[in-house]
């Protein structure tokens, strides 16, 4: 148990370090090494930040009152069109998931044929 | 008359493909699953060997895999049998020690995965040197057979969710019908942790992290076994635990 914890801690440094190493020579792939979760996390922030700058007229940089509209409600926008989005995807992968009947038959026919060769190679069940 | 004996294309590259078959209570399905394996391998003429990896299964399935070996002979079938049921990493950590292929081919042994594919893997392989190729029931001519809506449903969304959380660059994780270069498989099982489905996901997420290169065949899937309920609750949250996990970890 004890010798399981410290190899955790071990692996997480060694993570941390090859990450560290990484981003040093290729600062552009620092996103590449994040965790999933921390990928959306920053996505999600920095377009949260700048519909939060030009709803709010953070910065006082005075957008005009038509940027302010469409801003607004943009985040319900988008997760409405997400939502219908993945309905629409699911239904239609849903709808076009190939059914094998062929390939059950066949296996049908081949498991008959392997019965019988397999009966005359000396197997017994 | 002197012949010239020409070397059938295939036998010529070194490539020797050890499939892994792990078994539990498969006395009726492994001699099949092994029957149709020699056929294709030896219509298509790759150098291969079977490793049935049985986890003590009281059905007999060790008695019909050792009749097996009788009739295809010691260098075709391997035997490297377990006490009890353990992972399915253990057992492809097990089935891997003893193989002398360069390639390994994990699928299941209930004749849901089809080896008529492995030529395809094999072929699709050495099109692009792939370090691993995954059969996916969700892309091209892929697809699944003995599945009701619910069923079909179910496994669309958790893909669906799976696509847009992890962006994996595959089409169909949770697959277990898989063609792996020896020391990739071996580099990829020493570093996932989880269990069951999401095991298999893992793989793919860390060989994508690996920068490893992954081709796709498309496989038919025919689910025999009828009435029994493979999909309910308790499987369907731990998928997504495990799926959130992978999510915030890799």
């Amino acid at each position: 148990m004890h010798h399981k914890f410290d190899v955790n801690i071990l692996r997480r440094a060694e993570v941390a370090f090859e990450r560290r190493s990484f981003i040093k020579k290729n600062p552009s792939g620092a996103f590449s090494t994040m965790t999933k979760l921390m990928q959306w996390l920053f996505g999600v922030s920095l377009l949260a930040t700048a519909w939060a700058v030009v709803t709010f007229d953070l910065f006082g940089l005075s957008f005009p009152p038509e940027y302010r509209e469409v801003a607004w409600p943009m985040p319900v926008y988008l997760l409405v069109s997400f939502g219908c989005f993945s309905l629409a995807t699911v239904g239609y992968r849903v709808a076009t998931f190939n059914d094998c009947d062929e390939a059950a038959r066949e296996l049908q026919d081949q498991i008959k044929e392997a019965k019988e060769d397999l009966r005359k190679k000396g197997l017994k069940l | 008359m002197a012949s010239r004996k020409t070397q059938p294309p295939n036998r010529d590259s070194k490539d020797k493909y050890s499939v892994l078959l792990p078994t539990y209570n498969e006395r009726e399905n492994l001699p099949l699953i092994v029957w149709l394996l020699v056929k294709y391998f030896g219509e298509s003429d790759h150098d291969y060997e079977i490793i049935i990896i049985d986890d003590g299964s009281p059905d007999g399935t060790q008695e019909v895999a050792e009749q097996l070996q009788k009739i295809y002979g010691k260098d075709k079938i391997l035997l490297r049998p377990r006490a009890k049921k353990l992972g399915l990493g253990t057992a492809y950590i097990h089935g891997m020690k003893h193989a002398t292929g360069n390639f390994i081919i994990i699928m299941d042994a209930d004749l849901s995965h089809h080896p008529k594919f492995i030529p395809q893997f094999i072929e699709k392989q050495k099109e692009g040197d792939y370090d691993l190729v995954s059969g996916t029931r969700y892309k091209g001519t892929g697809g699944v057979y003995g599945w009701d809506l619910r069923r079909k449903l179910i496994s669309r969304g958790a893909n669906f969710l799976t696509q847009v959380l992890l962006r994996p660059g595959a089409s169909d994780l949770t697959g277990s019908f898989r063609l792996y270069k020896k020391k990739v498989l071996e580099s990829l099982v020493e570093r996932c942790v989880s269990k069951g489905y999401v095991f298999q996901m893992e793989m793919i997420v860390r060989a994508r992290q690996l920068s490893y290169t992954v081709g796709e065949v498309p496989i038919s899937f025919v689910d025999r076994v009828y009435g029994e309920s493979k999909l309910g609750g308790n499987e369907i949250v731990s998928f997504v635990k495990g799926l959130l996990t992978l999510f915030a970890t890799t």
